[in-house]
Order: structure tokens, then sequence, then C-alpha cells
């Protein structure tokens, strides 16, 4: 069992209208010092025992449904249960 | 020519698209449900608007996990027409039939109004009714049809001709190079965000989008007649 923790986030390349904006609003609030704001996705998968790697099915996952690597980039974390 | 209007759980251009095909074009159109395992019967491919698996995680991820999309990948492969609107754009881009992606609109809104599109390349099977340059009034709606590519891409899309579409004046989401719908490079899969499904009466407001359907019959009557 093992629990991992990615994290997608858009690539650098790709503008982030919605980080703009709350970048935008921090500003108004008096944040000057904050220079940019990204916005990305947290998921958090549960995975029970398996036979394969858990690199390559968290990577596969990943890479088959989880982001779009054309506009996103990935990491992740896993955190194994006792 | 007999075309599949595919239907996904959180489609909701099905009927648009069907209503087209059947009462203003009078071809042979069917509802094909996202599990079905087999499109062989069908000359052309349809894939609607909406909001398939309600956007989750990213438009069109999802629905590119069904069955249907393996059946959609071998009629591309077979040569046979593909069109995909709106989320059936989001959605062709996920399962890489396009290149690039769409991105949210840049200005964060969902816009919902009709626009000018400027046909680019008239010289494609589903384009050949129109004038090149001619400007035609198709509505759009969507939150996510801000085309992105890498350069690379792009350099490619403007060699080969394949954007098909661009938005004329004003741009309405931030697309790169005001793209509003490319065409793959052998010419048979042609994603866009706006909706000529929704422009083939004049009492809808426009009729533009009609010649885009008789375009596709017409090349394929002629292959196939």
């Amino acid at each position: 069992m093992a629990k991992v923790k990615i994290y997608v986030t858009l690539r650098e390349s790709v503008l982030d209208p919605q980080g703009s904006a709350v970048q935008g609003s921090l500003a108004k609030m008096g944040y000057n010092e904050v220079t940019d704001v990204r916005i990305g996705k947290y998921l958090e998968v549960q995975i029970g025992d398996s036979e394969r790697n858990i690199d390559e099915l968290v990577k596969e996952m990943c890479e088959k449904l989880l982001t779009n690597t054309v506009i996103e980039d990935y990491r992740y974390e896993v955190e194994e249960a006792n | 020519m007999k075309f599949a209007v595919l239907v996904f759980p959180g489609s909701n251009c099905d009927i648009d698209m069907y209503h087209a095909i059947k009462d203003e074009l009078g071809e042979e159109v069917e509802y094909v449900w996202h599990d079905a395992t087999d499109l062989s019967e069908f000359d052309g491919i349809l894939v609607p608007g909406g909001f398939s698996y309600g956007d989750y995680l990213r438009c069109g991820a999802m629905a590119n996990q069904s069955n249907v999309m393996v059946e959609v990948k071998k009629a591309a492969e077979a040569g046979k027409p593909v069109l995909g609107v709106c989320n059936g754009f989001q959605i062709l881009t996920e399962a890489g039939l396009l290149p690039g992606a769409l991105l949210r609109n840049k200005n964060l809104k969902f816009m919902c109004r009709t626009v000018q599109l400027k046909v680019e390349n008239n010289n494609t099977r589903f384009t050949s009714q129109y004038e090149k340059n001619q400007i035609i009034n198709i509505p759009i709606a969507h939150g996510e049809g801000n085309y992105f590519c890498d350069e690379e891409t792009l350099a490619k899309l403007k060699a080969n001709n394949q954007i098909v579409f661009t938005y004329s004046g004003e741009n309405p989401n931030g697309s790169l190079e005001d793209i509003a719908g490319i065409i793959n490079e052998r010419g048979n899969v042609l994603g866009m965000m706006p909706h000529p499904e929704r422009a083939v009466s004049d009492l809808l407001g426009s009729s533009d989008g009609l010649a885009l359907f008789k375009s596709i019959v017409k090349q394929w009557r002629e292959a196939h007649v």
C-alpha cells in the first residue's frame, strides 16, 4: 500500500491566466512582493498491492491520463504505508 | 453518406449535430454511445461539443479513454473524415489525433456569441465549398478554447497549411495566431472550437456552417459514387 502525491503544473512556456488574475488580486491587497502566481493541481492516489514497480506505474498513469504533457509537467512523492 | 454522432456522458451538442446532418444536409446519421466498439458501418465520424465527463481533470481527458475512441483512431487511420467541434476538438487533441491543446480562455470567461471566422485553407475535404479567405459567421460557446502548441508544432501547422480557420477581427479566447480550427497532416481530421452545426439555417442566424458539411459529402461522393 502506498499513497502517491502528484503535483501537476502548467509548463513554464504556457501562460496561466488564472494565476495572473490571482497575482493581480494579491497586488491589489498590497502584496506587491508577489512576482508570479502559477496554479496547478494536486492529486492523492492510493495504490494497493501491485506486482509492478510503483514509479513505472505512476509515470504511466500520469502520461496516459492524469496530465497532458503538451501543456503540463508533473512530479510526485510516494509515501509507503506502515 | 452515413455519419456517426458520438455521445459521451455530458455531450450536449449531439442533437444539434444530428439535426444538421439529418434535416439540413439530408444524409444518414446515427447516435453512437461512447462504449461502442465498432464504427465500421460509418463513413464519417462527428465528435460533438459539450462537457464530457463534466470536464473533470481536463476537457476531453476522460472521454479519450472511452472504448469508442479506439474506433475513432482506427477510422482516422483508415482515412475517414473525423470532425471534432468544441469539446470534440478538445477530445481529438487529447487523443493525439490533432497536435496542441486547448487552454482556459485568456479572459477567463465562458464566451458564447457569434464570431467571424476566416477560411484560411479551402483546399481540404471539409472546406472545399468555401472561398479562400471567405469570412463566415459561426457561433462559439466555450471556456477553454485558447489553442496552444509549441513553436515547432506551429511551424509545421503553417508549413502544411493545417490552420484551416482563424478568428477574424477579435480573437475571443487568446488562441495562438488566432487559430480557430486545424486539420491533421493527412487532411482527414478537423478540429474547431466554433460550432458549424449551430449555423445551418437562416432561422438560426446563420447558415454559413452548412458548406462545411456539404464539403465532406461532396468529397465522399466523388470518391465513392
